[in-house]
């Protein structure tokens, strides 16, 4: 906890959030990380629709996809779900 | 405004509850019937089922629901009602203070019965003294008509944008809830006038911009999400403030209805009988004060110095008056329908000790645990109280802080 963080006066009442969610950067929370085979991957895009949190988008202007680290939580939903085996979850701090 | 024309109604106190919903123009009601207060949820639905009230209700699975669907429809904005008493008030636990957290000023009225087992459909205060922490204000009535008012009162308590707390308003099981009582009651118009309709406080959300504080697609706000170390503490002492200014609002609305009704209850926290110069008193909630204040009449009669003092609101609790009113009495009997197993005496006598030990002078304090499971309290008990208390005096001793009365040995 920093000082920064506001006293019960400053704070509106019932956990009414102030900011968006996503300036709460939940990445940080993640032992590992997904990482994507560029030549096994057939931009099904299967990964988008189930990712929990949001965090692979479809960039059409690249026709790729990208994973957003700042909100993947490490789940491996992704991976355990792509049909061609392209991601695999390694360990964050060997990526 | 001057005192206004009344109906006299013969209802019993669960009817005279109902029939302040109604009047009060509540948009939901969500409840769950349980003994004894099951007559509340009946004749609510009878006016649902007549078309003389445009109120949703809502027919839930178990009282856990039935709080939950009230919590989410105060939290968009809507007037909300239940009823409950004994275990489904126990299943409401966790829903209490989601429902205090969430600032969401939901009206309830509690019927008080005890906690099984075993099994009893019957009067104590087990049930709600024991929720005393869960955030929600506590109003004990004495009778059907003073159930009545509070209703009424609660709906304009709860939602004043400066505090939206919940209320719970307590009347005993049977003695009230199920029993014939000539009730007052006012026009319609008039308490719809009196409740009025919800305003909004104005928060800050998540997109910078000021909002009104309720759940609306078109001005989006969260409502109680994940608060960990970081801000639930502020939190809760934000609710402790709201509690902190409740006294000052329940008077303000306990007045206004006094105005127009012509009948008030002490001042609406605490309801003092010939204390002025007593020099032994009871403290009490619920419809036993009715018994103390025939018995303080008999013993005032025959010159003794004796006194009541009824606490109406129990959460929060009013401190200062309390304090005022025992100033100057010698000794008092705190009676408590309710049992702390394995604590030192019931609910009211821990708060009303507590409250007494910061005062200048210290009046000797005893406790009474009475009515456990409805066992009648006849007036013989609330004399030997007194009797009791006389003794005290006489020998200025305490020779038990807490006892048993009404009990078989």
């Amino acid at each position: 906890m920093t000082t920064q963080e506001k006293g019960w006066k400053e704070i509106p009442m019932a956990g009414v959030c102030w900011k968006p969610s996503t300036q709460y950067l939940t990445g940080d929370w993640k032992t590992y990380k997904p990482i994507r085979d560029l030549e096994k991957c057939t931009r099904c895009v299967l990964c988008v629709l189930l990712c929990p949190d949001g965090a692979i988008h479809w960039k059409p202007e690249k026709e790729d996809i990208e994973f957003d680290y700042n909100f993947c939580k490490g789940c491996g939903i992704c991976a355990n779900e792509c049909p061609v085996d392209a991601i695999e979850m390694k360990l964050e701090e060997e990526t | 405004m001057a005192i206004v024309k009344q109906k006299m109604l013969a209802l019993n106190g669960d009817e005279a509850v109902a029939y302040a919903a109604k009047q009060s123009d509540v948009d939901v009601v969500a409840a769950y019937p349980i003994t004894p207060q099951t007559i509340i949820v009946e004749r609510f639905s009878e006016y649902v089922a007549n078309g003389e009230v445009d109120t949703e209700f809502v027919c839930v699975e178990s009282e856990h629901s039935a709080l939950t669907a009230c919590l989410t429809a105060a939290a968009t904005g809507a007037r909300a009602f239940t009823a409950t008493a004994s275990a489904g008030l126990a299943l409401m636990h966790e829903i209490l203070y989601v429902t205090s957290g969430c600032r969401a000023p939901v009206v309830m009225a509690v019927v008080n019965r005890a906690l099984s087992a075993p099994i009893n459909i019957h009067c104590d205060h087990s049930d709600s003294m024991v929720e005393r922490d869960c955030g929600w204000i506590q109003i004990y009535v004495e009778n059907s008509q003073e159930a009545y008012d509070s209703i009424i009162q609660a709906f304009k308590i709860a939602e004043n944008p400066e505090l939206l707390l919940p209320i719970m308003v307590g009347l005993d099981g049977f003695t009230l809830s199920h029993t014939l009582e000539n009730v007052q009651t006012l026009p319609d118009d008039l308490v719809k006038k009196f409740v009025g309709t919800r305003q909004f406080t104005l928060v800050t959300n998540h997109e910078g911009k000021t909002v009104p504080f309720k759940l609306d697609p078109k001005t989006p706000v969260t409502i109680g999400p994940l608060d960990l170390y970081d801000y639930y503490f502020e939190h809760k002492r934000q609710q402790e403030e709201a509690m902190r200014i409740a006294p000052k609002i329940i008077r303000q609305v306990h007045e206004e209805y006094a105005k127009i009704s012509g009948r008030r209850y002490g001042d609406g926290l605490i309801d003092p009988y010939y204390l002025e110069d007593a020099e032994t008193a009871i403290v009490c909630v619920g419809s036993t004060s009715g018994t103390v204040k025939t018995i303080v009449d008999e013993l005032r009669s025959k010159g003794m110095k004796v006194g009541l003092l009824r606490l109406r609101t129990f959460r929060p609790l009013p401190v200062k008056e309390i304090t005022k009113a025992l100033e100057n009495v010698k000794a008092v009997a705190v009676m408590d329908r309710s049992l702390s197993f394995g604590g030192h005496g019931g609910a009211v006598f821990h708060e009303i000790r507590h409250v007494l030990y910061d005062a200048p002078k210290h009046p000797y304090v005893v406790n009474y645990i009475y009515g456990l499971g409805g066992r009648e309290t006849h007036p013989n008990l609330i004399h030997k109280i007194y009797r009791d208390l006389q003794r005290i005096l006489e020998t200025q001793r305490i020779q038990k802080p807490v006892q048993f009365i009404g009990l078989r040995e």
